[in-house]
């Protein structure tokens, strides 16, 4: 879900995504099509404009590629993002069934194949399916409820506003007749495509399903029987199972191997080289020997007798002690400047105190449940994959691309996904099972093992940050100089990056919110030696860790209450004007008059969570309560934490409160789950949460030595305060920015029980003593 | 030749008896319900019923399971209507649901053996199914709801 460069170009293209080249997509189909810039009706909408226009290939808000109805009445809508527990895959439909007056229990979904010029931007990431497509799903349902009324209208011979729509039927008051959608579908279908203008939409108080949180996900029934459709659950006829042996250094290339033991393992079928390409390349695979097989179980004993001899190259003295030791060498000296207000350097020097606090956050893996997986039938020129992609039209366009074959000759069927994280924005495993089709002219899968996610995975980057804190006599702060080293997801599409992109300098480093008047962001070099990609709330986790533990170790110096000087930190409510000395901000790719950073929302969220998680209550000794805010994924998002410390320094947390404003929202029930989600995996990264490399190899393998939290020590209780707004308050992002509050409450709670400051992660079971 | 029953059916393995039981169900009966998560007994997404008790299939050889009745997700009840299946349902359990079968398959065996399990009992009972999605806190509630009612 964490994409943010739009997960198929480079990065030169990125920045040029031209709304010219929107529109053509758009005329291709005579789609209608709307961008940021195109504007939205007037009068007929609420008023706010996205950044969904800016995405390849934009918005698509034809009714006739959405939604089909069936004479029976059955109608069918289209979920043209991927699923991968956030709800989307019903949400989005459920918003165009509300908006035509659909009967929810007479609807089908069925996803969308990867297609963006029929479909839209299908990128599932970045925390932007219901932000950009609150209001194109709801143009949908009210043109094809427009359609529908047209059509009835027109059988009773009566004027068009003399009938209502309303639950899957055409009401015509007067006479009292009326026509289910069943039998005006044909009528309906062919009716001209209103012009968006004239488009009503429902009044918010009339929603049956929209911001009510009643409708189940629509792959409930199928996950709880085990017929739900994963990456791994696509059967073809003679289909082969294949795994593969990759470069265990990254940059590194195949020099030799031995089939012979592992083709005498039982079902293995064939031994043969794979195509790698030079690193880094994108999303190309890394190439390496592959085992096929009769089933998976055969390929993996195969791969096991393997012999094989690897040329490690330039990475393979990449190690994580010595490269922590160089990142926090170069954040004690200078680097890039991002932002500079004021002076800085001088209010540091003139300050009556400065606190200085360096923090240390290692490489994570994403570990989703389901492993990497696809399978992929190459036949006579045409291309055919089932894969859980989050990004399915990048998919098809790189598979296009590695084939020489035009886009159209690519079908990418998205199935259920096992959990994404943002490493299923990545196609490398689907691009792996296409080249082994066409070699083998069979069908075939590829399954990647845990210990293959583990080790070559595009891991989140590893940082050191360092702020420097400068306060006046008064114990206001006067100054903040925060520099943050990390290798760069740039890394991952041109060689020799070693500098932040603009959007992981705006993910709470050089959009830092507090109402400080000197204010400077440092970015020294940090060159990559392994994958480096996006991880759910990417930078926003070393950068909010660092920024919300300072908060702590502020208030700790002036022994004032942690969350009083949060909010004074944060200032009085106002719009947050971005840095003039910040050279092309970033605002999660959206308009900043819908999406200002609002001081007066992140405050409010804080005292939610004071208010709502009891902020004063009486705690038994050895416990604490620690307080974080961030603004993310253009959603403002607190966490309250409480920690028990024992005796011999294990933690546990009894209790979560997490308060969400993520503007107006479809179904809360899926925003609540997501933030208990939240919790856990910043619980998890927080305790557990590190990959490390010893002479160019990931050390870690499997979920003994790369853990996860589990049910024993997750908090009994997780509380989600899901602010309300109206329907005109822009929607934003939920899936992501959960995350990052997390560690630094967990760390400002630790702190409150033992007084120990955790500046470095991950914690363990235990505190070090 | 191994012999065994998969939900009620009778059948029949020749090949290499060191194979796993998941990549038996999974590729060669086609039971895609049960899931690979790691392999090594660590996630329990793998988890069936052995003769009543809940294994990992991962680390089950056929040779392992010659004789025995195995149960998977798809057969662990003939509607899907298990206690523990509605309880799912009803507290709106799986985020990406990749995880579940297992958990399930675990609850079930769990709640066979122990009718009233404490909170600590489920606990310590789910502690081996991971769920990287972290619905926790609703699979013990509903592991609760299926045992209690409430
Ligand atoms: S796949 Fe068997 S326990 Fe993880
Ligand atoms: S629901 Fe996704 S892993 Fe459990």
């Amino acid at each position: 879900m964490n994409a943010i460069i739009p997960a198929r170009r480079a990065p030169a293209r990125i920045e040029n995504v031209s709304r010219r080249f929107i529109l053509k997509g758009a005329a291709a189909t005579g789609a209608l099509v709307l961008g940021t810039s195109i504007g939205l009706p007037k009068g007929a909408l609420a008023a706010y404009n996205t950044g969904a226009g800016g995405m390849p290939h934009g918005v698509v808000t034809d009714p006739k590629v959405f939604v089909s109805i069936a004479p029976s009445g059955e109608v069918t809508i289209i979920a043209h993002r991927s699923e991968m527990g956030t709800g989307v895959r019903t949400s989005l439909p459920m918003i165009v069934a509300d908006e035509m007056e659909a009967d929810w229990s007479r609807v089908r979904i069925a996803q969308a194949p990867g297609d963006e010029v029929k479909y839209g931007n299908q990128d599932t990431d970045g925390s932007r399916s219901t932000r950009h497509y609150l209001i194109p799903m709801r143009q949908v349902g009210a043109a094809a409820r427009a359609m529908l009324v047209a059509a009835a209208a027109k059988r009773w011979n009566v004027p068009a506003d003399q009938v209502s729509a309303s639950n899957h039927e055409c009401v015509h008051a007067a006479s009292g007749r009326r026509l289910g959608y069943g039998d005006l579908a044909q009528d309906a279908a062919a009716q001209p495509v209103p012009a968006m203008d004239t488009l009503r939409l429902k009044d918010p108080k009339d929603f049956r399903y929209m911001g009510k949180g009643k409708i189940s996900i629509t792959d409930l029934r199928p996950i709880t029987v085990g017929t739900a459709v994963y990456g791994a659950d696509v059967r073809l006829p003679d289909m082969k199972y294949a795994v593969i042996a990759r470069p265990p250094v990254t940059g590194g290339k195949l020099v030799s191997f031995d089939p012979k033991d592992a083709l005498a393992v039982p079902g293995v079928e064939k031994v043969m080289e794979v195509q790698g390409w030079p690193w880094p390349s994108k999303f190309q695979p890394l190439g390496g020997v592959a085992v096929v097989a009769r089933n998976t179980g055969a390929a993996i004993k195969g791969r096991d007798a393997l012999k094989i001899v690897w040329d490690d190259g330039a990475n393979a003295k990449y190690d994580s002690d010595s490269y922590r030791a160089e990142l926090e060498a170069s954040t004690r000296g200078s680097g890039k400047v991002v932002r500079n207000d004021g002076d800085a350097e001088a209010a540091l020097k003139s300050a009556d105190k400065v606190i200085v606090g360096e923090y240390y956050l290692p490489h994570f893996a994403h570990v989703s449940m389901e492993p990497p997986v696809a399978t992929a039938r190459f036949a006579d020129g045409k291309l055919e994959v089932w894969a859980p992609v989050q990004s399915p039209g990048g998919t098809r366009d790189d598979l296009a691309k590695t084939f020489n074959i035009p886009v159209e000759n690519v079908t990418v069927n998205v199935t259920l996904l096992g959990g994404g994280f943002g490493r299923k924005s990545k196609c490398d495993f689907a691009i792996e099972a296409a080249l082994l089709s066409k070699a083998l002219n069979a069908p075939v899968r590829v399954q990647w093992t845990r210990e293959d996610d583990i080790h070559h995975d595009f891991l989140h980057t590893v940082s050191s940050e360092r702020i420097e804190a400068g306060l006046d006599k008064n114990g206001k702060v006067v100054a903040w100089r925060h520099r943050s080293a990390a290798p760069t997801i740039f890394s991952t599409f041109e060689a020799g990056a070693k500098n932040a992109a603009g959007f992981e300098l705006g993910m709470n480093f050089v959009d830092m919110p507090f109402d400080i008047p000197n204010v400077r962001c440092e970015n020294p070099d940090a060159a990559a030696h392994t994958r480096i990609g996006w991880f759910r709330s990417v930078s926003n986790i070393p950068h909010g860790f660092a920024q919300q533990s300072m908060v702590g170790e502020i208030a700790a110096a002036l022994g004032r209450d942690p969350k009083d000087v949060l909010l004074e930190l944060i200032g009085p409510a106002r719009i947050v004007p971005y840095s003039p000395s910040v050279e092309k901000p970033w605002n999660y790719g959206e308009p900043v008059d819908s999406y200002p950073i609002d001081a007066g929302r992140l405050r409010h969220v804080v005292e939610v969570l004071a208010d709502k998680g009891e902020w004063n209550r009486k705690l038994p000794k050895g416990h604490g309560l620690g307080i974080a805010v961030t603004r993310s994924f253009v959603s403002y998002v607190g966490m309250l934490v409480e920690v028990a410390v024992d005796d011999q320094g294990k933690w546990t947390v009894p209790r979560v409160d997490a308060c969400i404003d993520c503007g107006t929202y479809v179904n809360p029930e899926r925003i609540s789950s997501q933030l208990e989600g939240a919790v856990i995996m910043g619980l998890s990264l927080a305790k557990y949460g590190e990959i490390t490399f010893k002479n160019g190899r990931v050390q870690q393998n499997n979920y003994d030595n790369y853990q996860v939290l589990r049910i024993d020590e997750s908090p009994p209780v997780t509380n989600v305060h899901v602010i309300p707004a109206s329907a005109d308050t822009p929607p934003s992002g939920v899936g992501e920015p959960g995350v990052p509050p997390v560690a630094p409450a967990l760390c400002n709670a630790i702190f409150a029980a033992t007084g120990k400051r955790i500046r470095r992660l991950p914690l363990g079971q235990t505190l070090a003593t | 030749m191994v012999k065994l029953q998969v939900n009620g059916k009778d059948r029949s393995w020749d090949g290499d008896p060191d194979l796993p039981l998941l990549w038996y169900l999974r590729d060669e009966a086609g039971l895609t319900g049960t899931k690979f998560g790691c392999g090594q007994a660590l996630c329990g997404a793998c988890t069936v019923h052995v003769d009543g008790t809940a294994v990992r299939s991962c680390i089950t050889a056929m040779s392992a399971v010659d004789g025995s009745k195995v149960v998977t997700i798809e057969g662990l009840h003939p509607t899907g209507d298990h206690p523990v299946q509605k309880a799912w349902r009803e507290l709106n359990v799986p985020q990406c649901g990749f995880c579940q079968a297992g958990q399930i398959m675990q609850a079930a065996a769990l709640l066979a053996g122990q009718g009233n399990p404490s909170d600590d009992d489920i606990r310590s009972g789910m502690s081996g199914n991971i769920c990287r999605c972290g619905c926790y806190q609703r699979i013990a509630a509903a592991v609760r709801v299926a045992a209690t009612g409430t």
